[in-house]
C-alpha cells in the first residue's frame, strides 16, 4: 500500500477553452516554487481539460494554501482547477 | 504517469457521483476508566477520550483536503459503557452518558457510540442499569448513540432483553416526542453485532479490540448505480457483478488509503475499512436506485431481494480484494429514511416492511431508520426485533432494528428528521398481537448450525 511519502500531486484545471489558461496557473506554480514534472492538455467536447504532475516539495506554504491559491486562480480565468496528492489516483488505479 | 481518463474518473466519482469517505471514526478503549466512584470513572473516560481523539477532526479535515475526497463525518466509538459503569456503585448511568457527549463536543466529532451492552446470553448489573437508562440518556444528550446485542448464533436470542427493548425503544421515542422521537434513530438492537463497525448509531470498540482503533466506513452508491447504468440494460448477470466489483474495488481502495493515512498520522492502529454501500438523502447516493438500475421499476418489486443479494456480494468481492483488513458490517445498507429511492418506494406503496425484512436476509444489515404509527405496542416492537434477531442468527450475519415509532402519528404520515438521517413515511404494520409470544421471556437456544466445534 502506497504511503504519503511523496510530495507529488496532481493537478487537474478543467472548463471552456480560453486564451492563458496554461500560462495563467504556471505562472502561479512558478510563483509557489512549484516543479511541474509532466503536462498534458486536451479539448474534449469543448472542454479544456489539463492535468500536471508537479512537486511541491519546495513550496514554502502549506498544502492546504497551495490548494487555496489554485482555486483563486481558477475563478480569476473562469476554470475549475483542483490539486489532490497523486496516492489517491495510484491507489485507486494502481495495485 | 497516470491516465487522464484514469485521473477524469476519479474526480467524476467524487464530484458527480457522490463518492465520499463516510466516517472515520476513531474506537477507543475505556476498559482501564472503571472506578468504583462513578464521577471518577467518568473523569477518566472524559480525559482519555479528549487526549485520544483531540486531532482526529483536525487530521480528518487534512486528508479531505489534501486527497481532495470529502470525508464526511469523524466520530468515536467506545466500550459497552456498561462494562466500565458496572464497576461504580451508581443505580443510573445517565451521567455516563451526558460525559460522552461532552467529550464529543470537546472534540467536534458529531456522534459517539458506545452506550451499549451486549446482553445476548443474560443480564450484569452494569446492563440492567444500562438498559434503563437508555430512554433518559438519549433524551438529554444530542450525540450520544446506544446499542444492545440481543442475540448471537453462539448464544441464541435473549427474549428477555428483546422484550425489554420494545419498552425501551417506546419510552425513548416518548421522551423524544418533541422532536420526532429522534432518540430512536440513536438507538440499535443487534444481532451478532461486529466489534468494530465504525458507522453510527451502532459503533462500539469491543473488548476484544486494542487500546484504539482508526476504523473507516467508506460510501459511493452513486459509483456503483452509475457503473451499472455504463454497462446499459443488456448486460447479463455476469457483467453486472463484474462492473459492481470494479466499482467496490475503487471505492475501498480510497477508504484504504485514508485509513491508514489517518492512522499514521494521528499514531492509533489501523483497525478495519467498513466497505459499507450507505446512502443519503442526496440525488444519486441512494441503493435503492441501484436496484432499480438493474431493471426494476421499483425497488420493493419482485426481483428485489436477488438484486440485493447480487449487489451486496459483489460489493464484498471487489471491496475485500482492495483492502488487507476487512471488517464492521461491510456490505450494503437499505435505511429508509435515509435514502431517496427507498422513501419512494414505500410512498408509491410497493416497498412494505416484510420485503424490508426480506431484503435484510441478503444485505450487511437490518431493518433501519423506518418510522411506524406511534401508537405501535412494545410487544409488537419487540416483534419485529425478534424477527429480525432470528434471520441474523440462523444466517449467521449481524441483523438490526432501528424504529421509530412516532408519538401521534399514523400510517401515510411523513416523518422529518433533517440532515443525513432524512426523512421517513409512517409505515404500516401488521396489526394481529405477538403479545402472548413476546411474553413468554426465556432465550431462545442457539441454532444447531452454532455448533460447529
Amino acid at each position: 500500500m502506497v504511503e504519503n511519502k511523496s510530495h507529488r500531486a496532481i493537478i487537474t484545471v478543467l472548463g471552456a477553452d480560453k486564451t492563458g489558461i496554461i500560462a495563467g496557473v504556471t505562472a502561479k506554480l512558478a510563483e509557489l516554487n512549484i516543479n511541474i514534472l509532466d503536462i498534458t492538455q486536451t479539448t474534449m467536447q469543448d472542454l479544456f481539460t489539463m492535468i500536471m504532475l508537479v512537486d511541491f516539495e519546495k513550496s514554502e506554504i502549506s498544502f492546504h494554501d497551495v490548494v487555496v491559491a489554485l482555486e483563486e486562480r481558477g475563478k480569476d480565468l473562469n476554470v475549475q482547477v483542483r490539486m489532490q496528492h497523486e496516492d489517491i489516483f495510484h491507489s485507486m488505479h494502481r495495485i | 504517469m497516470l491516465k487522464t481518463s484514469e485521473i477524469i474518473e476519479t474526480i467524476r466519482m467524487i464530484n458527480e457521483e457522490n463518492l465520499d469517505i463516510r466516517t472515520i471514526t476513531a474506537g477507543i478503549s475505556l476498559l482501564d476508566c472503571a472506578d468504583s466512584c462513578g464521577e471518577k470513572s467518568r473523569g477518566k473516560i472524559y480525559d482519555k477520550i479528549t487526549r485520544i481523539a483531540e486531532k482526529l477532526v483536525k487530521t480528518g479535515e487534512q486528508i479531505e483536503r489534501e486527497y481532495g475526497i470529502p470525508i464526511i463525518n469523524k466520530r468515536i466509538s467506545v466500550t459497552p459503557v456498561s462494562i466500565i459503569a458496572g464497576a461504580s456503585d451508581d443505580t443510573d448511568y445517565t451521567e455516563y452518558a451526558k460525559t460522552l457527549d461532552r467529550a464529543a463536543d470537546t472534540c467536534g466529532v458529531n456522534f459517539i457510540g458506545g452506550f451499549s451492552a451486549l446482553v445476548h446470553k443474560g443480564f450484569t448489573r452494569g446492563d440492567r442499569i444500562l438498559l434503563s437508562s437508555i430512554p433518559q440518556a438519549l433524551s438529554e444528550t444530542e450525540k450520544v448513540c446506544s446499542s444492545v446485542n440481543i442475540a448471537t448464533t453462539r448464544a441464541g436470542i435473549n427474549m428477555e432483553a428483546v422484550a425489554e427493548m420494545g419498552h425501551i425503544i417506546k419510552k425513548t421515542a416518548e421522551l423524544t416526542a418533541d422532536r420526532e422521537a429522534i432518540g430512536c434513530a440513536k438507538l440499535v438492537v443487534f444481532a451478532n453485532v461486529p466489534e468494530d463497525n465504525p458507522f453510527m448509531a451502532g459503533a462500539f470498540h469491543g473488548v476484544g479490540e486494542s487500546e484504539a482503533a482508526i476504523n473507516v466506513g467508506v460510501s459511493g452508491p452513486g459509483v456503483v448505480q452509475n457503473a451499472i447504468r455504463k454497462i446499459g440494460p443488456d448486460a447479463d448477470f455476469g457483467h453486472v457483478s463484474e462492473a459492481i466489483k470494479k466499482a467496490a474495488f475503487k471505492i475501498t481502495r480510497v477508504g484504504e488509503l485514508v485509513a491508514r493515512e489517518a492512522s499514521r498520522r494521528l499514531g492509533i492502529s489501523f483497525g478495519i475499512v467498513d466497505l459499507s454501500l450507505a446512502p443519503t438523502p442526496a440525488r444519486g447516493d441512494s441503493v435503492a436506485h441501484i436496484l432499480e438500475e438493474m431493471g426494476l421499476e421499483t425497488c420493493g418489486t419482485h426481483g428485489t431481494t436477488a438484486a440485493l443479494a447480487l449487489l451486496n456480494d459483489a460489493v464484498k468481492k471487489g471491496g475485500s480484494m482492495a483492502s488487507s483488513y476487512v471488517g464492521g458490517l461491510s456490505g450494503s445498507f437499505i435505511p429508509v429514511s435515509e435514502d431517496r429511492g427507498m422513501i419512494d418506494a414505500v410512498n408509491r406503496g410497493v416497498l412494505t416492511l416484510d420485503k424490508l425484512e426480506a431484503m435484510t436476509c441478503v444485505c450487511s444489515v437490518g431493518l433501519d431508520m423506518f418510522a411506524v404509527p406511534g401508537d405501535t405496542t412494545p410487544e409488537t416492537l419487540s416483534a419485529i426485533i425478534a424477527d429480525e434477531a432470528a434471520i441474523g442468527v440462523i444466517n449467521q450475519k449481524t441483523t438490526a432494528v432501528r424504529v421509530i415509532p412516532v408519538p401521534g402519528k399514523k400510517e401515510g404520515d411523513m416523518v422529518e428528521f433533517g440532515g443525513l438521517l432524512g426523512r421517513a413515511p409512517v409505515m404500516p404494520i401488521h396489526k394481529a398481537s405477538s403479545s402472548i409470544f413476546i411474553r413468554r421471556r426465556g432465550r431462545i437456544p442457539a441454532p444447531v448450525n452454532a455448533l460447529k466445534n
